[in-house]
């Protein structure tokens, strides 16, 4: 029993992880119809501004410059890099991948490739005890930011102007463009915050982990791949349902199977998910 | 006269080993050193890598980001064959690659029943699961991130040994000229002109009665064909297999070679491929010499990727084109004009 609610706290712990760099992934995706794979770089970036800044500021201020970095190099790559190649989604893609390429060596060539130490708080390193079993309270960190994060986005999709403008965008982007708004600031917005919520993702991966790397980023970033898809593209409640099945059968099968052998079981999940649904749990019409 | 272009480089490059010519600069000793082979040679595969994924890239318009997985199988394949089982060569070459065709349908006929940019997520996703198990060693099979040194005792005398570089460079050359064949044998066939087709609007493919997912389906598994083919070689150049040609950046790089040399051109992707390659390994060497970022190859090659991206969209094979009016304009007789 207790290696099973520690399988399930963990599982949930990478799937709020995965939630993070998805959520922003899928909106991105969905409003301005970007495979982003400069996401990856957006956490990089975010881990090591707090790693760098910790030391200097201590770590909430540290984990504040993280995130606010995170999301002015997401703002900053849609207005100077993907807003010129508006409605050119390959060529979109592709400086994605270049910016990702460059990115992950430029930080390799200022804070070398080898890991880094990442600081976390003092209570992290604690275990509680939850129906027998010694859980690791980072795990606790992990799901507590990302069910803050799932409800504060759904709020702010559902409550607010710029919400309902990126809703509607997702549904049918020449229809808001037609009714006179300009999607394009919605557009920044969402890689904003998608870079937000991917550096948030990174210092908490960094916490989790306890170290960082420039690579890092982009292994990640395969799994929120596979969550997107299996969440369905533009929807961030598919996206947190992903997230969790991507985890906990991950961490499972790891556990009970072979090494390995849970990544391969996600890869099957995706597998399977398209082979019944190809459009996705929550089911949109998917965007070529 | 145009026409006699490639063949002429091809006798140039397969008369290069027989010089002696030192290029300071560009290679660090004369052509025929052991060396610069070795690095022609594994500029040489690259080209033939890239051409064949801009079959499906540049051609069909399937922005597949898990082809490395593919060239990982064909490398793997042959080293585990070989190097395991002891199989001669070419049986373990013919062997991989059409196991690699086979696992291209399989998967291809999966990843298919999507389109656009949840096909790329979703071959990438392929591509993963390849990378982690060659990482994982399962059952001492793969070396894990060591790799799979080749073990040379099952190799023809021909190719192994130092002085015998040269053979895995005319090697290199004969596979880089098969995959051209191959690729604009295709072109030139009913079939390119349907990719190219499918690329363009697949719903009119459709609408003529051909049906675009098998036609996808086979460009798909002969591209992966011709990706364990340059992987078989990639293995023998190198001496092994290793996990980084599991690994995704292998695909994007591969992008990235097709884009600079001009996606769906003739020899666009291949050229792209031989100078990616080229920058690639020099800038590696050189690396400690250059300043900051810049010793970082892949710093100087993804940022001249975003520039080409945006300044050059039509690659190498592009910037040719565009400068043709102004050499036209520039001739003393100027050529009449080519619609």
């Amino acid at each position: 029993m207790s290696t099973v609610v520690l399988l399930t706290l963990t599982g949930l712990g990478l799937a709020a992880l995965y939630f993070l760099i998805a959520s922003g992934l899928s909106l991105v995706f969905g409003l301005a119809g970007v495979l982003n794979f400069a996401h990856g770089l957006f956490l990089s970036v975010g881990a090591y501004v707090t790693w760098w800044a910790a030391p200097h500021l201590g770590l909430p201020l540290a984990v504040v410059s993280g995130v606010a970095a995170a999301a002015a190099t997401g703002a900053l790559t849609e207005l100077v890099l993907i807003r010129p190649l508006y409605t050119r989604h390959t060529e979109q893609v592709l400086v994605t991948v270049g910016l990702s390429l460059a990115g992950v060596a430029l930080l390799q060539s200022v804070w070398g490739a080898d890991a880094r130490v990442f600081p976390r708080p003092e209570w992290a390193s604690h275990v509680t005890g939850v129906l027998g079993a010694q859980v690791p309270d980072d795990r606790f960190l992990l799901i507590g930011a990302a069910v803050l994060v799932l409800v504060a986005l759904l709020a702010f999709l559902r409550f607010t102007r710029y919400g309902l403008v990126i809703r509607a965008g997702v549904e049918n982007r020449a229809m808001v463009r037609a009714l006179g708004i300009d999607v394009r600031t919605a557009f920044t917005l969402v890689f904003a915050i998608g870079g937000a919520l991917a550096g948030l993702a990174g210092i908490l991966g960094g916490m989790y982990f306890t170290s960082v790397s420039p690579g890092q980023g982009v292994s990640l970033l395969i799994f929120a791949f596979i969550v997107v898809v299996i969440g369905g593209l533009g929807s961030v409640t598919g996206s947190a349902v992903a997230a969790a099945g991507v985890g906990l059968l991950q961490q499972f099968v790891n556990y009970y199977g072979a090494a390995g052998a849970g990544d391969v079981s996600v890869v099957a999940l995706l597998a399977v998910v398209l082979l019944l649904r190809p459009a996705g749990i929550a089911g949109k019409a998917v965007a070529a | 006269m145009t026409r006699f272009v490639p063949l002429a480089l091809l006798v140039a490059a397969a008369a290069l080993p027989w010089s002696t010519l030192d290029v300071p600069g560009l290679f660090d000793g004369p052509l025929n050193s052991p060396g610069t082979l070795q690095l022609l040679a594994v500029c040489l595969v690259f080209g033939a890598l890239a051409l064949g994924y801009d079959l499906l890239f540049g051609r069909a318009g399937l922005l597949s980001f898990g082809h490395a997985l593919y060239i990982a199988a064909g490398a793997y394949g042959v080293d585990i064959l070989i190097s395991h089982y002891g199989w001669a060569l070419w049986p373990a070459a013919a062997v991989t690659v059409l196991a690699a065709a086979g696992l291209a349908a399989l998967l291809g006929s999966v990843a298919l029943r999507t389109s656009g940019i949840a096909f790329s997520m979703v071959t990438l996703a392929f591509a993963e699961v390849g990378h982690i198990l060659v990482n994982r060693d399962p059952g001492g099979l793969t070396g894990g991130e060591e790799g799979l040194p080749m073990r040379t005792a099952g190799l023809p005398d021909a190719l192994v040994g130092v002085t015998n570089t040269v053979n895995l460079y005319w090697l290199a050359l004969a596979t880089l000229v098969v995959v051209t064949l191959v690729v604009h044998a295709v072109d030139r066939a009913p079939l390119g002109r349907t990719l190219t087709g499918l690329r363009d609007d697949e719903r009119r493919v459709a609408v003529v009665g051909l049906s675009p997912y098998k036609i996808k389906l086979l460009a798909v598994v002969l591209a992966a064909a011709l990706a364990a083919l340059g992987g078989v070689v990639h293995a023998l150049v190198v001496g092994g297999a290793s996990p980084h040609v599991a690994s995704s950046d292998l695909t994007l790089a591969l992008i990235v070679m097709a884009v600079l040399g001009g996606a769906g051109t003739r020899w666009g992707a291949l050229a792209g491929g031989i100078l990616y390659a080229y920058l690639d390994q020099r800038l590696a060497r050189l690396g400690g010499r250059l300043p900051g970022p810049l010793g970082e190859p892949l710093f100087v090659l993804g940022t001249l990727f975003v520039l080409a991206v945006y300044f050059v969209p039509g690659g190498l094979a592009g910037l040719r084109a565009r400068l043709r009016p102004a050499r036209d304009a520039t001739a003393r007789e100027p050529h009449p004009e080519a619609a």
